[in-house]
């Protein structure tokens, strides 16, 4: 964090000045390791073990808040019968389909309520609810608050399977359930002692028994007492009075299992009690300026604004058929009619009507994953022939970078809109493709276009952070040349294209000419009001009036809305996202600077903060209390619960909607109002977490006798360019005997668009290096200073070498294991040049979410620079032959026959 | 100057006499350097901003002189960063303003060794055409039997860099042309 975050670092440094404990758990020492009081040096790619460890411990020594479990938590549901753990099953979950590489979740329900598919293939038992009990939906009361990291679930008592879709289809419906809770109904049966066996308490006991300190130490490389440690401290700190939190960013995303790690530290926190308080949570911490608002206001594949799941081909043919498939039952998201057809009437104003379904028929259908890897490998093919980059640099940021240009080596045209002249723009005429010999400039048939784009300094706009909150940048100066705002673009080639269109008869082309393409411009360049474009975002009335609340949105046509989670940022047609009251005039939650989705709350769940009686746990952390008095919520925050519902209400046994929740529901959001220990649906692979070994790691896995997530996304790209290395005890391993990992520096940016051509930064951190131990530089005769050349299955970069103490070598299962260190902010071009880390990484992906595993893999290392020309691949080529690999390796699972796990 | 002045400019002489007995602050300063000013202090205006590096979203203040951005410092009044920057943030001025921006239009024909100049009007018509070459080639009513109504014909990377408006015109206009391969940093 005070690498890649150092200002928000500065709130952890207050912290500990008040107290606080600070803990570290990094492969490597870094700035933040150095101001913690405990650094835990762990292997890259067993964060689940670890916190598993201490999710065993808390349980093994009832340290969990009992009271916050018991109320908050679904600890007392019972799981039903069919279900199979990884204890029973040898390191897999029941329902498992080993070709499909895909779970079946019919297993994994309460009892006596069937919670069907959510995520995965949620669309298409969606579409058989909508032909067995005819829609049947209830007109409830909405959520506040859209969650990416929640699952739905649909139950609708109709019983089990319907057909599966492929493994691709469901895979891509594994981040589309990101707004709402899970639509669950029925009565389940719980057990408030825990003691039932089939209690979700109970299967986690049962489940995490088996991450003893021993098994931490063996598979992390953390010795026991470091581990015991960490357990000790965290536990003493997650009280009536105290509370933890979790920050994590990338080091936990970039995963084939990259979900189940966002899961186990939810798992823990909820034992703990350290969810909807203040100083608990867990944090993400994002990467770039506006990451946030570009998954809020997507531009992602599978959602549509504010986490409406974009339709898909199967199950989607109408407007009614696909909000019955996809609105919760319960809760909030039960007006997810309301959110659509606003924003149909946002995109499609006057043409939208209730005779044409409010255009939903406009909208393009899925048919799988069309995530950016997928569109990797359908430029390869030649489907995909034109291509925008805006703002982004995958020649070097992107896993598997040859695999990222060999593909724009397959484009008809090419758009890129940066600041300078990035690798993206430039790899036809000096990528290394060109000097290996692989590609010839004259060869390449794609056309590019390099546009210059303005800076934040030259136009008016919002980000939002990564706490959600949206802040406005006003333009300072007008922009020169040829520059302009990627407003301007989108605006003007919109313009032009429906010009060129118009008049055309073509069905084809009528969402294009309908489309409310109309904002204002300013200046002499026509730039586009950017405040008109967040007024539509925000929403209007049939007036025009802007709405303040997205309560107000209807699904008669009546309220357009361009985002419903946003409603309100332009509340009184103000900008509210432009409010700058200082802090320092403020009280500390500073709800008068910018705006948070939802509602300007600042934390979500903040029900939890009072005990189930209404009253704050301790006056320590008093947060969002009962007013008896008031018969309201009120505290520091905007409660995030239905105002003025008693926390001693019980809902009447026919209630729908958000009425159906009692008044100590606290996770809103949840059809059942509890944060779930256990996903009974949802998640693509497994209802609880269990360490997998990285797709290629030198390690067989200390826990399971499954070695890689068995429902990991690897089959859609596999490619010559992209094969993959044994691990563990497989044959050829040792070829690749060393443990990868990734990262970034306090002095450059990502994949280093914005900082390597900065002769500031570049000064400060001037060269691609390798941070490798004393150890490790003895064994491989590394010198330091010198050049290293580091190894994978896809490519060689060369680097220079670091020999520091900062990433320590680790025991693992008896032997010392060595990890190599790379940042990934290099490339060809810039002040400061270098080979780029993702030239290493592979596309291989996690199947919630698609994100990709670069965070640990396994490599060798070895003294001297990369060769030049031919050598290169040809040196790739020689590794790959003397650890066997052929297209099925890393691909096939062949389920528990080795002989290297303990279960 | 005067016997009196020269010995008075002395730096020994004023860490005697003046408030600076250590000689660190007022006595050690040159007549250079007294006359210093910051260079925020003649600004036409500040312009208040984000710092658009990393998603923690400290506030900048923008300084411009002249119509030209001539520094960028944090902004004491945000309750997120309180005056503060990083190094990257503190680097926004050459990020805005250094020589490695790129201000014209560059233009690779197929096959071409070498970038060539375009207007940017030119430059924005061509691309249109392209986008409905390719949405053409790439269209499909059905796929399996399915309505899909889309073009795989092009895709779109990026979005976590810019702001909310952009995102927003990018799904909406794509989404209009049948795109469906719209995709970010998000996922990477």
């Amino acid at each position: 964090m005070a690498e890649c975050h150092p200002v928000g670092f500065q709130w952890v440094m207050e912290a500990k000045a008040r107290g606080a404990t600070v803990i570290h758990v990094d492969p490597r020492f870094t700035r933040t390791s150095a101001l913690a009081d405990l650094h835990v040096p762990l292997r890259a790619g067993t964060d689940i073990a670890f916190l598993g460890g201490i999710i065993n411990h808390v349980l093994q020594n009832e340290k969990y808040f009992h009271d916050y479990v018991v109320a908050y938590t679904n600890a007392a549901t019972i799981v039903g019968e069919d279900f199979r753990d990884t204890e029973d099953l040898a390191g897999v979950f029941s329902g498992l389909d080993r070709e499909d590489k895909s779970y079946d979740f019919e297993t994994w329900h309460y009892e006596g309520g069937m919670v069907q598919a959510a995520s995965g293939e949620r669309d298409q038992v969606g579409s058989e609810r909508v032909k067995e009990s005819d829609g049947a939906g209830s007109d409830g009361a909405r959520s506040d608050q859209a969650r990416s990291d929640q699952a739905r679930s649909d139950g609708d008592g109709s019983g089990g399977r319907k057909s599966r879709a492929s493994g691709v289809k469901r895979a891509a419906r594994g981040e589309a359930h990101g707004s709402g809770g899970a639509g669950i109904s029925g009565e389940f049966e719980t057990d408030e002692t825990l003691q039932h066996p089939r209690t979700v308490f109970q299967i986690l006991k049962r489940h995490f028994a088996r991450y003893t300190p021993e098994l931490v130490a063996e598979t992390c490389g953390v010795p026991e007492e470091t581990f015991l440690r960490v357990c000790e401290l965290l536990e003493e700190n997650s009280t009536p009075e105290r509370t933890s939190a979790f920050v994590y960013s990338v080091g936990w995303t970039h995963h084939t299992v990259g979900v189940q790690y966002i899961r186990t530290a939810s798992i823990l926190q909820a034992l703990l009690g350290n969810i909807g308080r203040p100083g608990g949570g867990i944090l993400a911490l994002r990467g770039h300026a506006s990451i946030q608002g570009s998954t809020d206001i997507p531009t992602l594949f599978n959602i549509l604004p504010g986490y409406i799941p974009m339709p898909h081909a199967e199950s989607s043919p109408d407007l009614t058929t696909f909000v019955s498939a996809e609105k919760a039952e319960k809760g909030y998201w039960a007006e997810l009619g309301s959110y659509l057809v606003s924003l149909l009437k946002s995109y499609w104003g006057p043409a939208a009507t209730p005779d044409n379904d409010f255009c939903f028929d406009y909208l393009p259908r899925l048919t799988g994953s069309h995530s950016s890897f997928e569109t990797v490998m359908a430029q390869l093919e030649g489907e995909c022939t034109g291509f925008f980059v805006l703002g982004e640099n995958p020649a070097v940021g992107s896993a598997n970078a040859k695999m990222q240009r060999l593909a724009m080596a397959s484009l008809d045209w090419l758009v890129v809109r940066d600041f300078s002249l990035i690798e993206s723009a430039t790899w036809w005429k000096d990528g290394p493709e060109i000097e290996t010999g692989e590609l010839r400039t004259e060869d390449i048939g794609t056309e590019v276009f390099f546009l210059p784009a303005a800076a934040h300094t030259e136009k008016d706009g919002s980000f939002t952070n990564t706490q959600r909150l949206l802040q406005w940048h006003h333009q300072a100066v007008e922009p020169a040349g040829d520059v302009r705002s990627d407003l301007w673009f989108l605006f003007h080639l919109g313009r032009r294209i429906r010009e060129k269109l118009a008049g055309s008869t073509d069905e084809r082309d009528r969402p294009v000419l309908d489309l409310t393409w109309d904002y204002p411009t300013k200046g002499s360049t026509d730039e586009p009001e950017a405040e008109a474009v967040l007024a539509e975002i925000n929403g209007w009335d049939g007036h025009g009036t802007p709405l303040s609340s997205y309560q107000q949105l209807r699904d008669d046509g009546s309220t357009a809305c361009g985002c419903w989670i946003y409603c309100g940022t332009y509340a009184d047609g103000v900008n509210q996202a432009a409010r700058r009251k200082p802090g320092t005039e403020q009280d500390w939650v500073a709800h008068e600077w910018g705006w948070a989705w939802p509602a300007n709350r600042r934390i979500l769940y903040n029900r939890a903060s009072a005990a189930p009686d209404g009253a704050p746990w301790s006056e320590r952390k008093a947060y969002v209390w009962w007013d008896p008095d008031e018969k309201k919520w009120v505290g520091h925050d905007v409660p995030d619960f239905s105002p003025t519902k008693a926390p001693d209400h019980v809902p009447p046994k026919d209630a729908t909607g958000v009425a159906a929740l009692s008044g100590t529901d606290a996770f809103i959001m949840q059809a059942d109002g509890k944060a779930w220990l256990y996903v009974p649906a949802g998640l693509t692979d497994g209802p609880l977490p269990a360490h997998y070994e990285p797709q290629e790691s030198p390690v067989a896995n200390p826990v399971y006798p499954e070695q890689r997530n068995p429902a990991r996304q690897i089959d859609s790209v596999v490619h010559p360019e992209n094969r993959f290395q044994p691990s563990g005890d497989e044959p050829g391993a040792q070829v690749y005997p060393y443990a990868l990992t990734t990262y970034r520096i306090a002095e450059h940016h990502t994949a280093g668009g914005m900082s390597r051509w900065s002769p500031y930064l570049s000064e400060l951190a001037p060269a691609m290096f390798c941070e490798v131990s004393p150890e490790l530089a003895r064994e491989r005769g590394l010198t330091h200073g010198g050049w290293a050349h580091v190894v994978t299955a896809r490519n060689v970069i060369e680097a220079r070498v670091m020999v520091t103490d900062r990433i320590p070598d680790l025991r693992v299962r008896g032997e010392v294991l060595h990890q190599v260190g790379l940042p990934y902010h290099w490339g060809a071009n810039g002040l400061v040049t270098g080979d780029a880390a993702n030239e290493l990484t592979s596309l291989v992906m996690d199947p919630n979410v698609h994100i990709m595993e670069t965070k640990a893999l396994a490599c060798d290392i070895r003294p001297g620079r990369r060769p030049r020309g031919p050598d290169r691949p040809a040196l790739v080529e020689s590794y790959r032959r003397r650890a066997g690999i052929t297209e099925r390796t890393g691909v096939d699972d062949t389920g528990a026959t080795r002989t290297g796990g303990t279960a | 100057m005067g016997i009196k002045t020269w010995i008075e400019s002395w730096p020994v002489y004023r860490q005697l006499t003046d408030d600076d007995p250590l000689g660190r602050g007022s006595a050690a300063k040159s007549r250079t350097s007294s006359t210093l000013r910051p260079r925020i202090t003649d600004a036409d205006h500040v312009t208040k901003s984000i710092c658009p590096f990393c998603a923690v979203g400290c506030g900048q203040n923008v300084y411009v002189k002249e119509g030209k951005v001539v520094q960028i410092e944090g902004d004491p009044d945000s309750p997120v960063s309180r005056g503060r920057l990083c190094p990257r943030g503190s680097s926004s001025l050459q990020l805005t303003t250094g020589d490695a921006r790129e201000y014209t239009v560059r233009y690779r024909r197929p096959g071409g060794t070498d970038w060539e100049d375009l207007d940017l009007d030119t430059a924005m018509d061509m691309i249109a055409d392209r986008v409905i070459a390719s949405r053409a080639e790439g269209w499909q009513w059905e796929h399996e039997g399915k309505r899909v109504r889309r073009t795989m014909g092009f895709a779109s990377l990026g979005g976590a860099t810019l702001d909310n408006e952009e995102n927003y015109l990018i799904k909406k206009l794509f989404t209009a042309l049948g795109a469906i391969q719209i995709e970010n940093q998000a996922r990477i």
